[in-house]
């Protein structure tokens, strides 16, 4: 399971990186919602995996934290999905903004000399 | 606490006459009269303590652990610069009353003269070196804006930003020295700095010390080679000139010089450093004002020279050089203020200070005249004035310190003697001949309150040139002796000392200064001459600017080497630094053994991610051809990570990302349309150059390096055994301290709620930007244009609104059920928020859910049928959310608590049974309605964009189209 989710994250990571590179907004938007898959699903973790342990406490009982998952990256986590959808908001309506400007999605405004 | 009321009264009086009308020329004269009047009354009151040798101190804590405070000290020589500051002040300030027109906007003058008055007091009376440099940059500051009063004016803008560059340097410098000599003597208080004289003069950072603080102290006091500055200062109004430029701000380099010196006088260095410095100054100055056509220009060069000789005579070391040096500053600031005054008068009076227009003044202002002669008479040093003393007590210190083997610096003293007679004999050369005919206007004598301060100041010329000893001796002895302590010589103020060589040397430089002036005026045409001989090559103006090209131009230079307006270079930039500092992070591990339990290898789970990597794989591959396909496969990695945060018992994060993932598809949707068409280019025929196949490698390489270097941190980091310190805590208090069992909501809303706080903050401003960049979205006209999709003639539907296909059309019975959903969605939002406290859930979530709900109506019926029968107005659920969750902290202000405190109260009541009713319920219900507000917010904003009509550039107006009503 360690592994696996590793490798997910790196997986995420590598093909976010490699778009967040790309000339075409669209293709920037699309890497920056893997990168912060990849990033979320990376502060997740530093609480550790944990099956079966969601952070709701049995009440009446006295309480052992070796039975709860860690609820402070969660919370973390929590608020950076929302933020996110935020930001993704506000890069879609500047590049909606900027192709409407220069009449290309280009990433700088102006399509470079070579096709890419 | 008189020293404090002192310091700060100009400050505050700066702000009063800031906010005075523009036209009470005579209230805010008045007004700032008084506030130096009061400043020179609480200066003198202070008199009899400081006479007595007691140095008064005001201390205040600032930041006490670190040893620095506001300390205000008032001594001898602090006194007597106070006096200078606070009365020339009240002078200026008559003058400025007069000089002033009424076109000028007066409140704006007399704020930056009463501030630039409180800086100048700062640094006099700063106990603290630190406070001192800050005082000091405030009146570099001060008369940046003084100078550029006249800011319509190039030369004034000009001479304004030059002074303050050359100023602001030195302050630089200053403040590194100040930093040295406070690290060598271990305390920034000024009396610590004294006590550790010998400590600091043999210390190794002696020099560098020395240095920085002489750079500081050369560039305020406009000393060679920084002296250039000065004369275009003169750009300024003339109450400025002589205010700044000979009474207070250029002494404020000597009074530093002044201050330091039982500190770093006395060495080698110091003497050829700040000696040099002064001679230099002397000559060149006195030289350069011989051939001045501008009165103030004149004034200026000789204000340099002036400055050259008192810097000379602290660069000498010698206590009695030091009497002189503060006599020399006292008699040149009355009478050069008291110069400066009259060149204004008569620029006021003739329209010109242009010495070859002007001539025969005397016949037509007699009365100005007469003040003027004596008082250029003051500055040649005619027996009887002020300064005839101070020189000869300069010649006298020359003469003993050069002797016999330095006698170039008896020869130097003689030939400044000689150059400041002919440029005196040149000033008031104006005054005679005949009457000037090509003025720009009719000289006479001006109103009389106008003269007064330059009759007040001439007086004291006689009166200090008369009588010394009775008139100056005492304050001055007292300054002297504040700086030299024990080592203050015995001096004699006297005008009559017998002939001795001193005399001799200044019968000299009268005698052949006239004759210099005969020579130059009548053989070479002085009055006329278009440059100055010799020296006019030496331009240290030129230096300045094509400096400041240079500066410039490298600048520009290096952001087009190291800076780039492309996108694509930066973020490589910035992800092969986060590469580099991962690398660096990775050596620094530490050591230790992994936990290397059994791995639990689980079948579904890496089958889930297979699908998810898969998905991201492939969105990667498709995100420039095929954006719909890609969106599609993006949503597909977004649930699986959603199903991974449930598996991993984070069943909040997995609602959340869920609900989001929604509103972040259906976002993207609507922003798809506005999108160029893309052909492929195999389609195109379009071959790829090597070029471009080249980057994609390059970049392929590094994405797989990024995606190896996180896949290595996030493994390492999960066979690191945990360490829950921190979590342990909210675990154990979410029931006793929150009342609430849900660990995750509990810290959103209360342990950690002013986070959250920010956090919708930032939320509402992101979607208030995003609806305020889109009224002024222009769609390219390409895409303005129905999309082929819809445009298409055989499918019937095309022809209909939204609203025709969910009633009637081909959605009709999706229609009936999800307008039946709606209903289903709201009480599962009001679950989710109502169990949030305790089990999954929570404001996020709610909001939300909600959210989405109303999007799915927004779809399914269009924009135009749901806003004709729903106002929703985001904004002000937005409005309403961040003022319940400021309430809520507020409130616990109220009873004495911090901001956001939570308080629960237990309600019983009937049918519910009992009910646990926190404040963070109702922060929680902010939470709510601000995520409501911006998703829609954002999400109608960009919907609305495909109702609007939109004008294709270039194309005739359609009066027909429709326009859709803006979301209010």
């Amino acid at each position: 399971m360690e592994l696996t989710i590793a490798l997910s994250i790196g997986v995420l990571f590598g093909s976010g990186i490699w778009l967040i590179l790309r000339p075409r907004s669209f293709q920037v938007i699309t890497g920056l919602l893997l990168l912060s898959y990849a990033v979320n699903l990376f502060i997740f973790i530093t609480g550790r995996l944990s099956v079966n342990k969601p952070p709701l406490i049995v009440q009446g009982e006295a309480v052992d934290p070796s039975l709860y998952a860690d609820p402070l990256p969660q919370a973390l986590v929590l608020t950076a999905i929302v933020i996110g959808f935020a930001t993704t908001a506000l890069y879609l309506v500047v590049l909606l903004g900027s192709r409407g400007l220069t009449g290309t999605d280009h990433v700088d405004g102006k399509e470079r000399d070579s096709a890419e | 606490m008189t020293l404090l009321l002192l310091l700060l009264l100009p400050f505050a009086g700066c702000v009063i006459a800031a906010c005075m009308p523009a036209y009470a020329r005579n209230r805010e004269a008045w007004f700032a009269a008084l506030i130096a009047f009061c400043g020179l009354l609480l200066t003198l009151s202070l008199y009899p303590a400081v006479s007595s040798g007691i140095v008064i101190k005001h201390e205040l804590a600032w930041l006490p652990m670190f040893n620095l405070n506001l300390i205000l000290r008032m001594d001898g020589l602090a006194w007597l610069f106070s006096v200078l500051i606070q009365g020339i002040c009240l002078l200026v300030v008559l003058y400025a009353r007069y000089y002033m027109s009424p076109k000028d906007p007066v409140p704006r003058f007399f704020a930056f003269l009463l501030a630039f008055m409180g800086a100048m007091q700062g640094v006099v009376i700063s106990g603290n070196l630190i406070q001192l440099v800050m005082f000091w940059e405030l009146t570099s500051l001060t008369s940046f804006l003084l100078i550029g009063y006249w800011h319509h004016r190039a030369d004034a803008r000009r001479g304004a930003r030059m002074a303050f560059t050359v100023t602001s340097i030195g302050g630089l410098c200053l403040l590194a020295g100040v930093l040295l000599l406070g690290y060598i003597a271990g305390s920034y208080d000024l009396d610590a700095v004294l006590a550790s004289a010998d400590i600091i003069r043999s210390h190794q950072a002696y020099l560098p010390a020395l240095v920085l603080v002489a750079l500081g102290a050369l560039t305020k006091s406009a000393q060679f080679p920084f002296h250039f500055w000065l004369p275009h200062a003169m750009a300024a109004p003339t109450p400025v000139s002589a205010y700044l430029h000979s009474a207070t701000m250029v002494k404020a380099g000597i009074f530093l010089l002044m201050r330091l010196w039982p500190v770093l006088a006395g060495t080698p260095e110091w003497t050829w450093i700040i000696g040099t410095a002064g001679v230099c100054t002397m000559l060149i100055g006195a030289y350069l004002a011989i051939f001045q056509h501008d009165l103030k220009g004149l004034l200026a060069y000789s204000t340099i020279s002036h400055l050259g000789l008192i810097t000379c005579l602290l660069g000498m070391g010698t206590p009695l050089a030091m009497v002189a040096a503060i006599f020399h500053t006292l008699n040149h600031a009355i009478f050069k203020a008291s110069l400066f005054m009259a060149v204004g008068i008569i620029d006021h009076e003739s329209g010109t200070r242009d010495m070859r227009k002007l001539s025969g003044l005397s016949r037509l202002m007699p009365y100005t005249a007469t003040l003027a002669i004596v008082a250029s008479a003051a500055m040649a040093g005619v027996p009887l004035l002020n300064g005839f003393l101070s020189k000869e007590m300069f010649f006298a210190q020359a003469l003993q310190v050069g002797s016999n083997s330095n006698w170039w610096m008896s020869a130097a003293a003689v030939v400044m003697g000689i150059f400041g007679v002919a440029y005196s004999m040149r000033f008031i050369s104006v005054f005679f001949g005949a009457k000037a005919t090509a003025l720009p206007k009719l000289p006479h004598e001006p109103p009389r309150w106008m003269r007064f301060p330059v009759e007040l100041l001439v007086l004291c010329c006689l009166i200090v040139g008369v009588a010394p000893q009775l008139s100056i001796g005492v304050p001055l002895q007292t300054a002297a002796a504040s700086v030299l302590g024990e080592r203050l010589p015995d001096y004699n103020l006297a005008i009559w000392h017998g002939i001795n060589a001193p005399l001799v040397m200044s019968v000299l430089a009268f005698a052949l200064g006239i004759l210099l002036f005969k020579v130059l005026k009548y053989r070479f045409n002085l009055l006329q001459s278009a440059h100055i001989p010799v020296l006019y090559r030496f331009n240290g103006k030129q230096a300045y600017e094509s400096s400041m090209l240079i500066l410039a131009s490298s600048a520009a230079r290096l952001e087009r080497l190291f800076s780039s307006r492309r996108l694509q270079p930066q973020l490589l930039l910035l992800v092969l630094a986060g590469l580099f500092a991962s690398a660096l992070m990775l050596q620094a591990m530490p050591d230790f053994s992994p936990a290397w339990s059994v791995e639990h290898f689980n079948l579904p789970f890496a089958l889930l991610w297979l699908i998810g990597c898969t998905c991201a794989v492939c969105a990667a591959w498709q995100a420039k051809y095929h954006r719909l396909a890609a969106l599609m496969l993006v949503g597909g990695t977004g649930i699986v990570t959603s199903l991974t945060f449930l598996w991993l018992s984070a069943p909040d994060l997995a609602l959340t990302q869920l609900m989001v993932e929604t509103v972040t598809t259906v976002l993207l949707l609507l922003g798809l349309r506005w999108l160029p068409s893309r052909i492929s280019a195999r389609k195109m025929n379009l071959v790829a150059s090597s070029r471009d196949k080249l980057r994609r490698s390059r970049d392929l390489v590094i994405a797989i390096i990024a995606g190896s270097v996180m896949f290595v941190i996030s493994y390492f980091v999960l066979l690191h055994p945990a360490n829950f310190t921190i979590s342990n805590f909210f675990l154990d208090n979410a029931v006793p301290g929150g009342g609430g069992t849900n660990v995750v909501n509990v810290l959103l809303v209360d342990f950690r709620n002013f986070d959250t706080l920010g956090e919708i903050t930032v939320l509402s401003i992101v979607a208030l930007t995003v609806y305020a960049l889109l009224r002024r979205f222009r769609p390219a006209p390409e895409s303005i244009g129905i999309p082929a999709q819809q445009a298409n003639q055989v499918d019937p539907a095309s022809r209909q609104t939204p609203a025709q296909q969910a009633n009637s059309g081909y959605l009709l019975i999706p229609g009936i059920y999800l307008r039946l959903l709606l209903p289903v969605i709201g009480i599962s939002a009001a679950y989710f928020f109502m169990r949030g406290h305790n089990l999954p859930g929570g404001g996020f979530i709610a909001g939300l859910v909600f959210a989405v709900g109303m999007i799915i109506q927004y779809m399914l019926a269009g924009t135009v049928w749901i806003e004709s029968r729903l106002k929703l107005n985001p904004h002000r659920w937005i409005a309403v959310g961040i003022g319940l969750a400021c309430f809520t902290g507020l409130g616990s202000l109220a009873f004495g608590y911090p901001f956001l405190t939570t308080h629960t109260a237990h309600l019983t009541l009937p049918v519910l049974g009992e009910l646990h009713l926190p404040s963070a319920f109702i922060f929680d219900l902010g939470v709510f309605a601000v995520v409501v507000g911006t998703t829609m917010l954002i999400l109608v904003a960009l919907a609305h964009q495909s109702v609007r009509s939109h004008r294709v550039p270039g194309a005739p107006v359609d009066n027909n189209a429709i326009t859709s009503r803006e979301i209010r």
